[in-house]
């Protein structure tokens, strides 16, 4: 996707200057910059408790900052909050919809609340909910909506003002792997419109194959930055892959990668896995000698592009995989209150 | 998606205030949204359904014969009392469904969209006088069935229960504010009941006060319930109660005075 082509005014829909959120002792969000271009789609990439949702709070006007700053086209969050609240739409990480209403009585709200007529509001409703499949559930208590058809409603709901900048919160996380494909789509669809659209997402795959750029962001900071191939070209070209026949091997075949190519290799102890970064090919036959000078014997061996995955691992020294005990779990607020919903 | 491109948020022009007018329609659209809840969930009106009905009956053949001689003596009496108490206590309901919606998802888009920030407050309110006009009618109504007749007519009983429905909704004003600050929907019905209920039952609501011990008349005398109640069956009975109707108008005035802007920025605060 083209992101370089920009009028003089409006170069980004979004820009942070290191954002900091503190929920009692815990930095939740600890001085973030994001740079997002318009029209384009933006990937927010962090495991649990990164600090995703308190820096789309912050921007979304939502929470107030404790320290940075952010514009939204050029708005202040904070200073012009009710003009940065008419140039957005938010779907949050669990449906932000009401629950005791039907959906069309939800859009309906959204819509008048938007200052629509009530001929308007009924129409817009009708419209969106035949755009996002929901017409024939239209009437029917959310109750029985699945988690697919809420999300959608979500969406639906954050579009009847076709804002130019939409932020999606983990808008595919506990979703089937169909839904969560329709909800791709949707997404495409609606960059196609000229939409700028900042997502965030625990999915790898899902931030390379829908964001422009991505933000890696762990512990409230960002730590990487750029487009999914620069992110994976600062981890190396490719990645070795070993399999080791003995498992009480790794820690010998560890500390021999470490020697030979100078980098630390992840083991994955259950299958007796290593992977690593390789930069350097010809290196590669010098590893396999020294393992063999050290008895360890190979059951598998391959090179692989890196993955997203590995660039967290890189970066982070831990992977994506949620983690429980993190110390987010001792805070308050909005970050944990939706955390703790999910458990 | 509608449409086919969307206007860049650079080249729109837009405005960073709210005006009273939009304030004024948001919070109508809220109050919308609360009338569908009650209609969604009606086993909510409870309170003021079948609760306005059981005190009416109960309290006048219980206590009618000992306090009046007999139940339709005390019947015109304790009528507006009830109504006092009941529409007030309905009040308490308005800060804990508050509490209870404030922990939904929905308020997080409410606070996201560029409507007026008090209108889901205002709305809620405004949805509940609602249910304050249905409490008012049925105490009225049980209180037909049973005999009673006020001497100022229809009129009369409009006007009192106009008063009775204007006081409870600055009165539910404190109890929104509970509902915004308090950790839980249990809370706010704690401290809600521990405020109302000395305050419903030491008043004149159900006996005069000059049958009570001095030091707690002078407590009936100067409770604002006692002014709304002595109002109410004034305006009922076709007495002059000027002096009480203003006093009442006046403390609900100088409630909501206090307690909207204290609300509004407790709520406003609120991550």
């Amino acid at each position: 996707m083209e992101h370089t082509t920009h009028s003089a005014r409006g170069d980004w829909a979004i820009e942070a200057d290191g954002l900091v959120k503190e929920f009692g002792r815990n930095r939740a969000v600890d001085g973030v910059d994001l740079r997002v271009a318009t029209g384009s789609v933006y990937g927010v990439l962090g495991p649990n408790g990164a600090g995703k949702t308190t820096t789309i709070s912050m921007l979304a006007t939502l929470l107030r900052p404790d320290a940075g700053s952010a514009r939204i086209f050029g708005h202040d969050v904070q200073r012009e909050a009710q003009i940065v609240r008419q140039l957005i739409g938010v779907t949050g990480q669990y449906a932000s919809v009401d629950e005791t209403l039907s959906a069309t009585e939800n859009l309906v709200l959204f819509s008048r609340l938007l200052g629509l007529g009530r001929r308007d509001a009924r129409r817009k409703a009708g419209e969106l909910l035949e755009e996002f499949g929901l017409a024939e559930a239209a009437k029917r208590p959310l109750k029985q909506f699945s988690g697919g058809m809420r999300r959608r409603l979500d969406l639906a709901a954050s579009l009847i003002a076709q804002p130019p900048l939409i932020f999606l919160d983990e808008p595919t996380t506990g979703l089937d792997p169909r839904t969560r494909a329709q909800m791709w789509e949707t997404i495409r669809r609606l960059v196609s419109t000229g939409s700028t659209v900042l997502l965030t997402t625990q999915y790898l795959d899902e931030a390379d194959q829908l964001a422009d750029r991505i933000a890696v962001i762990d512990r409230g900071h960002v730590v990487a930055e750029g487009t999914g191939d620069e992110l994976k070209a600062s981890v190396g070209e490719s990645s070795l892959q070993l399999r080791l026949v003995e498992p009480r091997d790794l820690g010998d075949a560890q500390a021999a990668i470490e020697r030979v190519l100078g980098v630390h290799a992840t083991a994955s102890p259950e299958a007796a896995r290593l992977t690593a970064p390789m930069q350097d090919a010809d290196l590669v036959a010098e590893l396999l000698v020294a393992f063999r000078d050290a008895g360890i014997h190979l059951a598998e061996l391959s090179v692989q592009k890196p993955t997203l995955d590995e660039v967290f691992l890189t970066l982070t020294g831990h992977t994506a995989e949620p983690d429980t005990a993190d110390d987010e779990a001792s805070s308050t607020g909005l970050e944990l209150e939706l955390e703790g919903s999910r458990a | 998606m509608t449409a086919a491109t969307i206007v860049p948020g650079a080249a729109r022009t837009l405005k960073n205030h709210v005006s009273l007018g939009q304030t004024v329609r948001n919070s109508f659209s809220m109050a919308w949204r609360g009338l569908l809840k009650i209609k969604r969930t009606p086993e909510q009106l409870v309170d003021v359904t079948v609760q306005p009905i059981l005190f009416t009956v109960m309290f006048t053949y219980i206590f009618g014969g000992a306090i009046a001689g007999d139940a339709m003596n005390y019947l015109p009496f304790l009528l507006p009392g009830i109504l006092v108490q009941t529409v007030i206590t309905t009040s308490v309901v308005t800060g804990v469904q508050l509490r209870e919606d404030m922990d939904k998802g929905v308020f997080d888009r409410f606070r996201s969209l560029p409507i007026a920030r008090v209108a889901p407050l205002a709305g809620a309110l405004l949805a509940d006088t609602v249910r304050y006009g249905i409490a008012t009618v049925l105490t009225f109504v049980a209180g037909y069935l049973m005999g009673y007749r006020p001497e100022a007519g229809l009129g009369g009983v409009l006007a009192a229960g106009l008063v009775v429905v204007v006081a409870a909704w600055s009165l539910s004003w404190i109890f929104a504010f509970f509902g915004v600050i308090a950790r839980s929907a249990g809370s706010v019905q704690g401290i809600s009941f521990l405020i109302l209920f000395p305050l419903t039952f030491l008043s004149n609501a159900f006996v005069q006060a000059d049958t009570m011990p001095d030091w707690l008349q002078w407590f009936v005398n100067i409770n604002p319930v006692s002014h709304l109640v002595t109002a109410a069956r004034g305006l009922t009975t076709g007495a002059d109660v000027t002096g009480d109707l203003l006093a009442t108008l006046l403390g609900a005035a100088v409630v909501v005075a206090v307690f909207a802007p204290l609300t509004v920025r407790a709520y406003m605060r609120r991550a």
